[in-house]
């Protein structure tokens, strides 16, 4: 399952040769700690925008080390470039330009993380070309970061400020481990409801979680991961899943709760487990999900209905039993796949069920709101499992290097984290939205 | 303490792993490797872990001499905080019974708080000893002193005696296998093969449909790779258990009516059940399934042909139920242990017949008919296969929950057990 070829590129005589015949060398990305630092250096702020000062303010309270002008020669952990009051293309140069001055001093591991405003059809013209221009010029520096650095946006709707707390949530994510295969992505905050955690070593403190499909690969990393942020974790898998499911629980300290989530009744015993047992339901993840590839052209009823039934409409019948018992709060977080935007050969019925989920999020996203909760997805790229371990080492090697900016397969924490993130009350603005993990590959771009 | 109420022992829930029928699924795992996944299956369901449960009781039937601290060892293999008590149980069959009764009713009296009782057993790594004679020469070797000695003791050694001698499920004192004895308790109250291979069957399906059901959701947890019994054939029919010839009951001769479908296989399991009083279950917020009412043991003379070796539950009933002043209409399930289609048919023969209750159980009349549609309507051990020490674990779990589902009534338990023993219990509904 490890990618050998990071391991060698990175490591003793061989990352001597890899650098001599000028092998591509993936870099080790830098990952989440409960005591490692948010940012490896200081922070550069770059830019002007209405709350700038209170932005800094908040980050210096975080522990960093915040520059508002060019920080000499000493090295940066981090670039926030403040683009949001931008009016016309003309003005990008000067804070691109002094972005790229910025560049060479970033250390491995940094993070650049663009704040600017959506570009929306009743814009003036030139105000609408400057707003998407942005994304463009921050997927293309995403593509030149190195070293594991990453860049990525936060786009400010309607009268949110970067203040809010779905607009931290999101810049401390960003800074943080947890984005470590998060690359040339933007989030946009869309209200000012949500809270930032009281400790942000535990997040999720207090909070009941479900996760579906708990018992290995990414949804048993998503079990650990919201323990690690002091949830309270209830694991569901299917009942021949039975002792994988109670190992991982056992690790975590959580309860099991074997089900197909396929049954008309999982979402009434998902709820009742959470509630009699745990006292609250806070967070659900549909993780549990299939694939039955095959070409279309060879596809049969079962293969496809077997995948449309586990990894989106056994979503939708669950969504239901929880929206009508109006659970206070409730945040559901859905897994995608690169592979229902950008699809992918052989996976008509993978695709299908993964853009289904991506819609679902964005049209449930007001009927979760009522309550006060949100819903959203996260669309793994190539993220190392046993599943991704059967793919053909050729393909595997390209899909790892060649494809995705950061030049690696992602792991299953780094989608573990992304919905840590994503289920916490940090991300209440950001409801309906789906986030890549794909370490900005190529596909779906 | 004395003078205090006893409090209820409230079953919580249970766990086992899937049976699988000897030498198949667990070929390669002990007994200490079985009760852990239960154990730890159970502490995954329930939210144990690093919790001191008040103590930890069971056993094995077949048991290594090193297995002497099985349940402690299994504990401390788990996830349970490493305080928690255990103890080996031993009682046959009954062992699980044993296990979880006294566990109830230290409950019951104050001084346990939480408890786990269970049992597990294994055919496919059964110890095995080495000959009697061989035993007391290597004996004789440990206690020798000098070079000499010792020469002299090895030298006594012969070819025969490296023969070693596998454990048998026969009965010490007779010789005869289990089978056998039944055979003779079948025979003896004329019971058909038919209406044998018709219990059998009615467990394969009965346990077949509480599968489909979804019932064993939260009863089993897989192990090993295998995540139902396999034992289970839900495709078995009246004509295709017809076709099987008798294996027990050879002295019977075209009399014999037992065979390898309606007698339970040798089969590896275990199974474990939480246990507590109901303050320790609303305090961690645990369902409270069944209340583990009251339990009693029998023992028959089997030995002198008085009574058949495995009718001991007849017995333990009408005692339990007289002390209970309960009746069998007070009761909505009836569990009785398939050790062997005939063992429940002939003890529902004997509860039905005048002569057997007046002259044996010592009452006025009959103790009553059992209604079919009340009896292991979940499939029992025919199906479900039988690894000795865990089947009154199995039994306890399954029938708790099923009470629970109905919210309301009784049910009795029976388990027969070899050296003619036999412990039966009644358990009432929580809501």
């Amino acid at each position: 399952m490890a990618d050998k070829y990071l391991e060698l590129v990175n490591s003793g005589m061989t990352k001597k040769l890899a650098k001599l015949l000028g092998l591509p060398r993936p870099p080790r990305l830098r990952r989440f700690g409960v005591d490692t630092p948010l940012l490896p250096g200081p922070v550069l702020v770059l830019g002007t925008s209405a709350r700038a000062q209170e932005l800094s303010d908040t980050m210096v309270s975080w522990g960093l080390d915040v520059r508002r002008h060019d920080a000499g020669e000493s090295k940066l952990g981090g670039l926030v470039l403040l683009l949001d009051e931008l009016s016309h293309p003309e003005q990008l140069s000067a804070l691109m330009l002094a972005t790229g001055a910025a560049l060479r001093k970033l250390v491995p591991g940094a993070r650049v993380v663009s704040v600017s405003k959506p570009a929306l059809a009743n814009d003036e013209p030139a105000l609408a070309a400057v707003r998407q221009g942005i994304d463009g010029a921050m997927r293309s520096l995403g593509r030149e970061m190195r070293g594991g650095a990453t860049a990525n946006g936060i786009v400010l709707a309607g009268d949110t400020s970067i203040v809010s707390p779905s607009a931290l949530g999101a810049l401390r994510f960003f800074f943080s481990g947890r984005s470590a295969y998060v690359d040339g992505q933007f989030l946009t905050v869309r209200t000012e409801a949500g809270e930032l955690p009281e400790d942000f070593r535990k997040p999720l403190a207090g909070k009941v979680a479900v996760v579906t499909g708990a018992a290995r690969g990414i949804g048993a990393e998503i079990a650990r991961t919201l323990a690690r942020d002091g949830a309270k974790v209830v694991l569901v898998d299917m009942p021949q899943a039975g002792d994988a499911l109670a190992k991982v629980a056992n690790q975590v300290g959580g309860t099991t709760l074997q089900l197909d989530v396929t049954a008309k009744d999982a979402g009434q015993r998902i709820m009742d487990h959470a509630l009699t047992r745990h006292g609250s339901l806070d967070l659900v993840v549909h993780n549990a999900g299939i694939t039955r590839d095959k070409l279309l052209a060879n596809m049969d009823a079962a293969r496809w209905d077997s995948v449309i039934a586990v990894n989106i409409a056994s979503q939708l019948r669950m969504n239901e039993v929880f929206l009508a018992a109006k659970l206070p709060g409730l945040r559901v977080v859905s897994l995608a796949s690169t592979s229902g935007i950008a699809g992918n050969r052989g996976q008509t019925n993978y695709a299908a069920s993964k853009g289904g989920v991506i819609g679902m999020v964005r049209a449930s996203a007001a009927l979760f709101a009522e309550n006060g909760g949100s819903i959203t997805a996260v669309a793994p790229g190539f993220i190392e499992t046993e599943m991704t371990a059967k793919i053909p080492l050729g393909t595997r090697t390209v899909a790892r290097l060649v494809l995705p900016s950061l030049m690696q397969g992602g792991l299953p924490v780094d989608v573990a984290e992304a919905i840590g993130f994503l289920g916490s009350g940090a991300a209440a603005g950001l409801n309906g939205q789906t986030l890549r993990v794909c370490g900005q590959s190529l596909v779906g771009a | 303490m004395a003078d205090q109420p006893v409090r209820h022992a409230v079953i919580i829930g249970g766990n086992r792993i899937p049976f699988a029928r000897s030498n198949t699924a667990y070929v390669n795992v002990s007994n200490q490797d079985m009760f852990t996944a239960a154990l730890e299956g159970l502490v995954a369901r329930f939210g144990l872990q690093g919790q001191h449960i008040g103590a930890v009781s069971g056993g094995a039937v077949l048991k290594h001499s090193k297995d002497f601290n099985l349940m402690r060892e299994c504990v401390l293999g788990s996830s349970l905080d490493a305080a928690t008590p255990a103890y080996d149980v031993q009682m046959a069959c009954a062992t699980g019974m044993e296990a979880i009764g006294s566990l109830a009713n230290k409950i019951k009296l104050g001084q346990l708080d939480s408890a786990i009782g269970g049992g597990v057993d294994t055919t496919s790594d059964a110890p095995i000893v080495v000959s009697e004679s061989l035993r007391a020469i290597l004996l004789e070797l440990s206690r020798a002193r000098s070079t000499k000695a010792k020469l002299s003791a090895l030298a006594k050694i012969r070819p025969a005696h490296l023969a070693p001698s596998a454990p048998g499920t026969g009965e010490p004192r007779t010789g005869m296998s289990m089978g056998e004895h039944q055979a003779i308790t079948t025979h003896a109250w004329g019971i058909t093969r038919e209406a044998q291979d018709e219990l059998a069957l009615a467990s394969h399906k009965n346990l077949a449909a509480a599968y489909d059901r979804g019932f064993f959701d939260d009863l089993i947890t897989a192990f090993n790779g295998l995540a139902k019994d396999n034992n289970l054939r839900a495709d078995s029919s009246m004509d295709k258990l017809a076709k099987l010839k008798p294996a027990f009951g050879k002295s019977l001769g075209e009399q014999a009516t037992m065979t390898a479908a309606n007698s339970t296989p040798l089969t590896d399991g275990a199974s474990a059940v939480l246990l507590g009083s109901e303050d320790y279950a609303q305090e961690n917020d645990l369902p409270m399934l069944a209340n583990f009412v009251d339990f009693e043991a029998a023992a028959v003379d089997f030995v002198h042909g008085s009574e058949g070796l495995l009718m001991a539950p007849a017995y333990a009933t009408a005692r339990l139920l007289k002390r209970n002043n309960l009746s069998f209409e007070d009761f909505d399930f009836f569990e009785i242990h398939e050790a062997f289609a005939g063992t429940v048919l002939a003890t529902l023969k004997a509860w039905e017949s005048e002569e057997f209750c007046r002259e044996k159980l010592g009452l006025d009349g009959p103790l009553g008919t059992v209604d079919r549609a009340k009896l292991n309507v979940n499939g029992s051990s025919l199906a479900a296969g039988h690894p000795f020490a865990a089947t009154g674990g199995r039994l306890i779990a399954s029938t708790a929950k099923m009470l629970h589902e109905k919210g309301s009534g009784r049910a009795l338990i029976s388990v027969c057990a070899a050296g003619g023993q036999g412990v039966v219990a009644i358990l009432e509904a929580r809501k």
